[in-house]
């Protein structure tokens, strides 16, 4: 293209525009601003927190005592729950997210897709706290009456599995908090999955079509090898989503700061302690501790989050060849 | 030559084929469901708890009748300054990142940091508020709740408005450029304008995010009995006085949380599906 383009005019432009410098720099400041955010965020929690990872060093992280009254903490519980409640998220939401993600793009008909996935769409968009009543009033009572006991009769003597399914069905604990969370990601991870999964080029369906392969042979050879990074990105973003949610969590976690084998024995996480335990706190060392906890969990999330934007920047690289 | 293939294979790859394909329509089957349970139990038990005085009576103490009416006005003016502050920063750095910057490695540093706020937890921003505002302040307050809401608007509405203004085609601008128009009046008058409905929907869909935040406000605006306007003192809001009042073990309490979670969820739904008409109508 010829003449001149954006770049050139912007260069050329300015000198004697009164109003235009300041424009500039007042979207630069903006921009500057939103940097400052996040990295105040960083720096404060650090600050507020060095209290109490300076008294109780590493300790704080494989401790499982969390006293109060004697003023000793450790984040073991909280983290255990943390990932825990995350990894069972992802277990059952991630291949439910999946399977919606092919049927949009490969089964459904053309003009259902859309709305259909906009309805999926809106559950992600229905507030945490909705998903917490829900889960305590309607899901965790249907849980402990019906599906838990069976699960303990059935699976609990199994050796070794059976270990996590002991106890009374309370209907909360670590396993409701779990399912509640992976109803909450899924549509996270679906959406992000069609969009990866509508990025394959035609002509690879079509010629595994043309040699015989059935749909899912087509999905499972051709579609999910070929997106894979994506796939994988978008299933962090949602393990990002789901260690940091908090209201859904704390209303069926039970708050119980304890490690046990059983996931359906109440527990905590880290964000369902800060929810419960921070307005109350008394004592710099208590709430240095809960913000602690708050650091590892910023810590952590940002790493996973880290990893989910590689990987879909690295399949976006891929896409635009 | 290959002989032809085994005829039994086939079967079994077409069973298994039918098998996994069901398996999906299943998981779609499952996840519209579970949606229409919540909506379902959200109307059913919601509708019988909603009256006029929920929308006219302030929250009642436990036993006594009582509305939602103090905690509605709280959201709504947490939620109407943290906009007015988030919209303006977050359209300006949409700009920059859009207009000026674009390609420039700083650009790349704010669009991730602002990707990272995106997604951090919302309990974490509650936090950093706390250690900002309420610790020296003295006290919980109602601008530190509208301050944690528009940390969490802001980089929704970045994320948008970049997105928007990168769909504007350079002809636009170019067209501008050779009449001799100062670039920042480009943008006012022809890129933001050609935006305008894009970033809408951004400005739009920040708010249903925000009006139905909790975590940011426990330990920020806390939560108040009585109807204030008061932005400097502890304020309620609709998302705690829900969380409070499904989690007391008295019924009339929980009727209440029912009702306000039917009015929250309503709001926050329409929010959305305006928000995506908007969106729909300005592709056309």
């Amino acid at each position: 293209m010829n003449g001149i383009s954006v770049e050139t005019a912007q260069r050329r432009l300015p000198s004697g525009l009164f109003a235009e410098l300041p424009f500039r720099w007042l979207t630069f400041g903006a921009a500057m601003l939103v940097m400052a955010m996040l990295g105040s965020m960083l720096v404060v929690l650090t600050i507020d927190s060095s209290p109490a990872l300076g008294k109780f060093g590493l300790n704080f992280l494989v401790s499982s005592t969390w006293n109060p009254v004697t003023e000793i903490f450790g984040a073991a519980a909280p983290i255990a729950g943390t990932l825990i409640t995350a990894l069972i998220a992802m277990v059952v939401g991630t291949p439910v997210a999946l399977g919606v993600a092919i049927f949009l793009n490969e089964i459904c008909p053309h003009r259902l897709s859309g709305p259909l996935a906009v309805a999926i769409e809106l559950l992600a968009a229905v507030p945490s706290i909705i998903y917490g009543m829900w889960g305590l009033f309607v899901l965790a009572p249907l849980l402990g009456a019906h599906v838990y006991p069976a699960l303990i009769a059935l699976l609990g003597p199994i050796p070794v599995i059976g270990a996590l399914f002991q106890g009374p069905p309370f209907g909360i604990g670590m396993l409701t908090a779990g399912l509640i969370l992976a109803v909450m990601v899924l549509p996270f991870i679906a959406s992000v999955a069609r969009q990866v999964l509508s990025t394959v080029p035609p002509m690879l369906r079509e010629a595994a079509y043309g040699v015989g392969a059935t749909t899912w042979e087509v999905a499972r050879y051709v579609l999910i090898p070929y997106c894979r990074r994506g796939l994988i990105g978008g299933v962090m973003l949602g393990l990002g989503r789901a260690l940091g949610e908090t209201m859904a969590v704390t209303f069926v976690i039970g708050n119980a700061h304890r490690i046990s084998a059983s996931l359906l024995q109440p527990g905590t996480t880290i964000s369902a302690t800060l929810a419960n335990e921070f307005t109350e706190a008394n004592g710099d060392l208590y709430v240095s501790s809960l913000v602690s906890l708050g650091l590892i969990l910023f810590a952590v999330t940002f790493g996973v989050l880290l990893c989910a934007r590689f990987l879909l920047a690295q399949a976006d690289r891929r896409a635009a060849l | 030559m290959k002989a032809a293939p085994d005829p039994r294979l086939i079967t079994r790859r077409r069973l298994f084929n039918r098998l996994m394909l069901s398996l999906c329509v299943g998981a779609a089957a499952l996840s519209l469901g579970v949606l229409a349970f919540i909506l379902w139990e959200l109307v059913l038990r919601g509708v019988g708890a909603l009256s006029l005085a929920t929308f006219t009576a302030s929250t009642p103490p436990p036993g006594s009748k009582g509305g939602l009416a103090n905690a509605i006005l709280g959201s709504l003016a947490m939620t109407g300054a943290a906009i007015v502050v988030a919209a303006p920063v977050g359209v300006l750095t949409g700009t920059w990142l859009a207009e000026y910057a674009r390609r420039s490695k700083l650009a790349a540093a704010v669009r991730f940091l602002n990707d990272t706020l995106l997604s951090a937890p919302s309990i974490i921003i509650g936090l950093f508020v706390y250690a900002l505002m309420v610790l020296p302040m003295g006290h919980f307050s109602g601008w530190a709740g509208a301050v944690a809401l528009a940390l969490i608007a802001v980089p929704v509405i970045v994320r948008t408005t970049e997105d928007m203004l990168v769909l504007v085609p350079d002809q636009l601008r170019e067209a501008a450029v050779a009449l001799g128009v100062p670039y920042w009046q480009v943008i006012m008058r022809v890129t933001w304008r050609a935006a305008l409905k894009g970033i809408g929907t951004g400005v739009l869909l920040a708010v249903a995010r925000i009006s139905g935040e909790t975590a940011p406000l426990l330990f920020t605006a806390l939560n108040n009995q009585f109807l204030t306007v008061d932005m400097n003192g502890p304020m309620p809001s609709l998302p705690v006085a829900i969380f409070q009042f499904a989690m007391s073990p008295y019924r009339d309490w929980q009727q209440l949380a029912w009702a306000g979670a039917l009015v929250i969820s309503a709001s926050v739904l329409m929010l959305n599906i305006v928000a995506r008409t908007m969106a729909a109508r300005g592709d056309r």
